[in-house]
């Protein structure tokens, strides 16, 4: 069985699962690895691992700014596959690669999804595919059984979310509000999110829900996640880094955070 | 070779043009492209939308523009005949224009009352910002900080019309960033904004409907060729940044053989400099900004800085129609250095009294690799898609 399925499989009932976002190659090559294994350790659930692209539209400047860093680190597709490969020699956590399509498109995206299959990737989320263009890569996802996980947005129809649950698996990724990415004001999120979680509830069912976007505490995450199966969090964990990498304990200062998001203090 | 096209309908039903265009966007936009699509679709239908537009294009844009014969560097060359279609006379300066009132026209019938634009040399900003003063409209334009500089006049155009332009400091600080930081406005700002594209770039209906306003380039030219020459003309030449004037100027004669199309590309310091925005001649198929379309990227997918001293044309990518008309043959894509837009400014400025704008300026250029090829039968027309008061700045400074 496909890791996150099993993942959602072993949740109790009420569990909310916790998937981390970093950059890959952010704060630098060698220590994507270490903080994935070392998130996991202190609480996350799954690893959504950023594909860093020149012009992330759909990003804040957060996010913008790491994926320029890891782009001047040198990262790559392949450099990204190997890390997988060194992750999964040591855990089972489901890894989801997310990213945009255009050096996916210039890997191949025949190559791109047999080598990311085989180095143990779990599914793929990439923002800039709507359903209405998925084509470009559901043929090659389904032959390397990597799930696409698709979005839905608080301006999304009924039928669009119905759309987004019919071509996802894995789970579908709850955008909690129409912006770009980035760490906001929890209260801002919250207003809207409960009758945009309802709709969802009522019509994605064959998928679990992930809610994502503007978390950044505990606080929030139970508060936007009430009713989904569980919660994202990327940017507050990229600023964190930024804030303390490179002092020697910039990875504890992550790992307390994300020991937080899942625990409380 | 060439195919012979003799029906060209394009894009098709989901925006594609052959294998370029689609709608590469985040789901948060979805709604508000089709919506687009929807809108646009019933008023290009509605009588009284288009005769709206085009009182606006008459009265206030002042079209029809003029179809000039340039004598004196017909006799230059001396071969083909040279005509210059005059959108450097359009209000503003530029056929960019002919697309923002359209769009203003659009956002009305959409009730939104928030207009965002990107802009390179600031033409579709001061364009945006005047369809949205003339209408009471409110207008953010995105720039790029190094475009700020060289376009200064047109910045302080559009303060005074009174949009508000944001310097965007990211990437390169020209056209691509600016377009990430709009689109990136667009998918937070969806419910209330209307995003006005300044070229046929972006997700569909964007490629199709921009060329759609701006085919009345093409069609005026195609009646006042018949008058002036009794037949059509044997070349048409237009500058190409993400394409909008060429495409409208190209756009009623695709399906005229006879007709041979060449857009001009920016090739900056040359083509194989590394400092180029020749993306048709340099790059490949790839995805930004909502289309599929050639690109210049480098091996792993991420998108390189162009160059070129036109900030109009200082862009890695083109619209997908172009790509489409590219990968088809049916129109022919060079590119012409820095120094050759140069040349060609002071060419056209001694020898017709008009400064042509630096994106013009490269369409121009071309004349001195076509012109040897014609012969005095022939008739040339390139499209004189706007005036270089505002390249003044970086003219002066390569005299
Ligand atoms: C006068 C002029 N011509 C051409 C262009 C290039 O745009 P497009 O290729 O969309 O016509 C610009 C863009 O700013 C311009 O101002």
């Amino acid at each position: 069985m496909n890791r996150i399925t099993q993942k959602f499989k072993e949740k109790a009932a009420d569990e909310k699962l916790m998937s981390l976002f970093i950059t890959a190659g952010y704060p630098d090559l060698e220590s994507t690895v270490e903080i994935v294994l070392g998130m996991e350790e202190n609480g996350a659930d799954m690893i959504e691992l950023g594909m860093p692209f020149s012009d992330p539209l759909a990003d804040g400047p957060t996010i913008q700014y790491s994926s320029d860093i890891a782009i001047k680190n040198g990262i790559t597709i392949d450099k990204i596959f190997e890390m997988v490969v060194e992750i999964r020699k040591r855990s089972e956590i489901p890894i989801i690669l997310m990213g945009y399509m255009n050096p996916v498109l210039r890997y191949g995206v025949q190559e791109f999804c047999e080598k990311a299959s085989r180095s143990g990737v779990d599914g793929l989320i990439l923002p800039d595919i709507p359903v209405d263009e998925d084509e470009i890569i559901r043929e090659h996802a389904e032959a390397n059984n990597l799930p696409l996980i698709h979005l839905v947005a608080p301006n999304s129809s009924d039928i669009r979310m119905k759309l987004a649950d019919s071509k996802s698996s894995g789970f579908v990724y709850c955008v909690s509000v129409t912006g770009v990415t980035g760490a906001r004001d929890g209260k801002e999120v919250s207003d809207s999110v409960d009758r945009f979680i309802e709709r969802v509830r009522e019509n994605i069912i064959g998928n679990p829900v992930m809610v994502g976007f503007g978390i950044k505490s505990h606080e929030d995450a139970k508060r936007i996640a009430s009713n989904a199966d569980g919660f994202i969090v990327g940017s507050a964990l990229i600023n964190t880094i930024k804030n303390s990498y490179p002092k020697p304990e910039w990875k504890q200062d992550l790992y307390s955070l994300v020991y937080s998001l899942k625990f409380r203090n | 070779m060439q195919e012979v096209i003799t029906k060209y309908q394009q894009p098709n039903a989901r925006g594609y043009f052959g294998q370029y265009g689609g709608k590469f966007v985040p789901e948060i936009l979805i709604p508000a492209v089709r919506a687009l699509e929807e809108e646009y679709e019933r008023a290009s239908k509605d009588p009284s939308f288009n005769s709206q537009l085009n009182e606006l294009l008459d009265e206030y844009v002042g079209r029809p523009t003029k179809l000039t014969f340039a004598n004196r560097l017909t006799e230059h060359y001396g071969k083909a005949r040279i005509y210059m279609k005059r959108e450097d006379l359009c209000h503003t300066g530029a056929h960019k224009i002919n697309n923002a009132i359209g769009q203003v026209l659009l956002a009305q019938r959409m009730g939104k009352k928030r207009i965002i634009a990107e802009t390179g040399a600031g033409q579709h900003g001061v364009a945006t910002a005047t369809a949205c003063a003339k209408f009471g409209l409110e207008c953010v334009v995105y720039m790029g900080a190094e475009d700020m500089v060289r376009q200064k006049l047109n910045v302080d155009r559009m303060h005074l019309l009174g949009a508000e332009v944001r310097s965007v400091e990211s990437g390169s600080k020209t056209l691509k960033d600016a377009t990430n930081e709009a689109i990136r406005d667009w998918v937070t700002n969806v419910e209330d904004t209307f995003y006005i594209i300044g070229s046929v770039v972006g997700p569909h209906p964007y490629p199709m409907m921009v060329r759609n306003f701006h085919r009345v380039i093409g069609d005026e030219t195609k009646r006042q060729i018949m008058e002036a020459e009794g037949k059509l003309p044997d070349y048409l030449i237009a500058c190409v940044g993400g394409g909008s004037n060429a495409m409208g100027f190209f756009y009623p004669f695709i399906e005229d053989e006879s007709v041979n199309i060449i857009g001009i590309e920016a090739a900056g310091f040359g083509v194989d400099s590394g400092k180029t925005a020749a993306t048709l001649t340099k790059g490949t198929p790839g995805i930004l900004h909502g289309s599929m379309s050639y690109l210049l990227h480098d091996k792993n997918g991420q998108i390189e800085l162009a160059h070129s001293i036109s900030a109009g044309l200082d862009y890695p990518g083109i619209g997908p129609e172009h790509s489409h008309l590219f990968d088809t043959g049916r129109v022919k894509y060079n590119a012409v250095t820095d120094d050759e837009a140069m040349e060609a400014v002071k060419l056209l400025s001694k020898k017709e009294g008009i400064i042509p704008a630096l994106e013009t300026a490269h369409a121009f250029a071309w004349l001195e690799n076509l012109m040897s090829t014609t012969t005095e039968d022939q008739v040339v027309i390139v499209n004189c898609s706007g005036r270089g008061d505002k390249d003044m700045g970086t003219i002066s400074e390569n005299l």
